[in-house]
């Protein structure tokens, strides 16, 4: 076992969207859990021993046992914690609208984070093209949403759980990008509202201002203007 | 066996493919081992369907299962959806317990995330230097895999224990092009040698009947990949020794 306490534990990093989606998930589930904040230059025994293979965050330790990738962990909370105090499932009951869900959270996965990386670590011609990128990743996401509540449709559920910590960062690739979310995607935008409305978003989710700010920290350590 | 049946309930299975894919071969493994019959429609990726387009407008990518007209794409959803949508047909591909599940879907996506970009990088090289620095970069990657067969497997004959599981079908649609790969580049990537439980594994997956009725023919395979390696060589103008 990587750990010995009873109970769960979230290894992670307060601004990481990956980790948030970890907090979102046990939030909606109402499941207490112990946050332990990791220093990512110096990493802790436990986070190297919990996950050997990655050495990342968000690790999740169920009576010490490490479980590992956000959206595993997710998908983990929900099947080790069915139906607890009542909490709705986060992925649908229905085989089709699972895969969906899946789908969806996938494609967040391979496109987004990456892509706004390159928006704000690059210059010139490399930034450009990571701009129409993202703008079409953003449309993307809108036109999935439609007129649905939620990307689940009348329940937030699984795919909003993955996405949602990206609004925080929606500020930084405005500013990066010179657009506007809004005027490109209002749909996003008014789920990003909707979700945020939720407690479980509400408190786990980085103000976006400190995203952009934590993002110009990394700009100058990295010597980028 | 419900066989036609299984593949009546909620409608028709149709599958878009190309015929050496192995994201194709993982989703073939998976309705084979279920016993679902399904319409198989051979994709030209120079000039896509309208029904791919229609399919997967956000990728454009095989495979998609389209099940009573509706699509499922990227090939680890469809084996998800595979196992959910037909209950009971057939052994699961996902273990029951939850630990059991977080760790097989860690695995597979690791095949998917870690191994699969390092060897495309041996696939994509071109010249000896490309190579021995891509096959240097991949080994660790087959140790991680080697262990993940001890741990998962506990002496068993699959990642999935005494049946083929997920992360078996995601690993093992590739074994034909990591050998076709192996032979152009004379490298051992699943070398009997340094990995024999990885090694015994490949053969036992390979041997499944399932598997056997849909992995392509490995000459045929070979062909097409010296004919890639033909073409990059060109488009590169590379005037190193290559096969």
């Amino acid at each position: 076992m990587a750990g010995e306490k009873k109970g769960l534990q979230l290894l992670d990093f307060w601004v990481s969207p990956f980790g948030q989606r970890c907090r979102i998930a046990l939030s909606e589930k109402g499941l207490p859990y112990e946050y332990l904040e990791q220093d990512l230059g110096n990493k802790s025994e436990l986070l190297l021993r919990s996950n050997p293979v990655h050495k990342k965050i968000p690790v999740l330790l169920h009576d010490g046992r490490p479980v590992c990738e956000s959206l595993i962990i997710v998908q983990y909370i929900d099947e080790a914690f069915p139906g607890k105090d009542g909490k709705p499932a986060l992925l649908p009951a229905d085989p089709y609208a699972r895969a969906q869900a899946r789908f969806w959270a996938d494609y967040v996965d391979k496109k987004l984070y990456d892509c706004g990386t390159r928006l704000w670590k690059l210059k010139g011609e490399a930034q450009q093209q990571a701009r129409k990128e993202m703008l079409e990743i953003l449309r993307t996401l809108d036109g999935a949403l439609g007129d649905g509540k939620f990307f689940g449709g009348e329940a937030f559920g699984f795919a909003d759980v993955a996405i949602a910590p990206f609004t925080a960062w929606f500020l930084t690739y405005e500013r990066h990008g010179e657009f506007s979310v809004e005027e490109e995607c209002p749909r996003l935008v008014a789920w990003a509202k909707r979700c945020g409305e939720r407690e479980s978003v509400a408190k786990n989710l980085t103000p976006p201002e400190k995203v952009y700010e934590f993002i110009c920290g990394m700009k100058k350590r990295f010597g980028i203007e | 066996m419900a066989v036609a049946a299984a593949a009546g309930a909620g409608g028709e299975l149709r599958l878009l493919g190309t015929w050496s894919s192995p994201w194709v071969i993982r989703v073939r493994v998976a309705l084979g081992l279920k016993g679902l019959s399904y319409e198989y429609l051979e994709e030209d990726l120079a000039s896509k369907s309208d029904l791919l387009l229609r399919s997967n407008p956000v990728h454009g990518k095989v495979p998609v299962l389209l099940h009573g007209g509706r699509p499922v794409c990227e090939s680890l959803v469809i084996l998800e959806y595979a196992d959910e949508a037909w209950p009971g047909v057939g052994p699961p591909l996902l273990p029951s317990d939850p630990y059991d599940r977080a760790t097989a879907r860690f695995w597979a996506a690791y095949v998917n995330d870690t191994f699969l970009p390092a060897f495309r990088a041996l696939f994509r090289s071109l010249t000896e230097e490309q190579r021995a620095a891509a096959f240097e970069n991949a080994v660790p990657k087959v140790e991680a895999l080697d262990r993940a067969l001890a741990e998962c497997s506990k002496g068993k004959p699959f990642f999935g224990g005494d049946a083929v599981g997920l992360v078996d079908v995601a690993l093992g649609s590739h074994l034909v092009w990591i050998r076709a790969v192996n032979e152009v580049a004379g490298t051992n990537l699943l070398d009997g040698a340094r990995f024999p439980g990885l090694a015994a594994w490949a053969e036992r997956f390979l041997a499944v009947d399932a598997v056997r009725e849909v992995v392509p023919d490995a000459g045929k395979v070979l062909e097409q990949y010296k004919g890639f390696r033909a073409k990059w060589i060109a488009a590169a103008g590379s005037t190193s020794k290559s096969t």
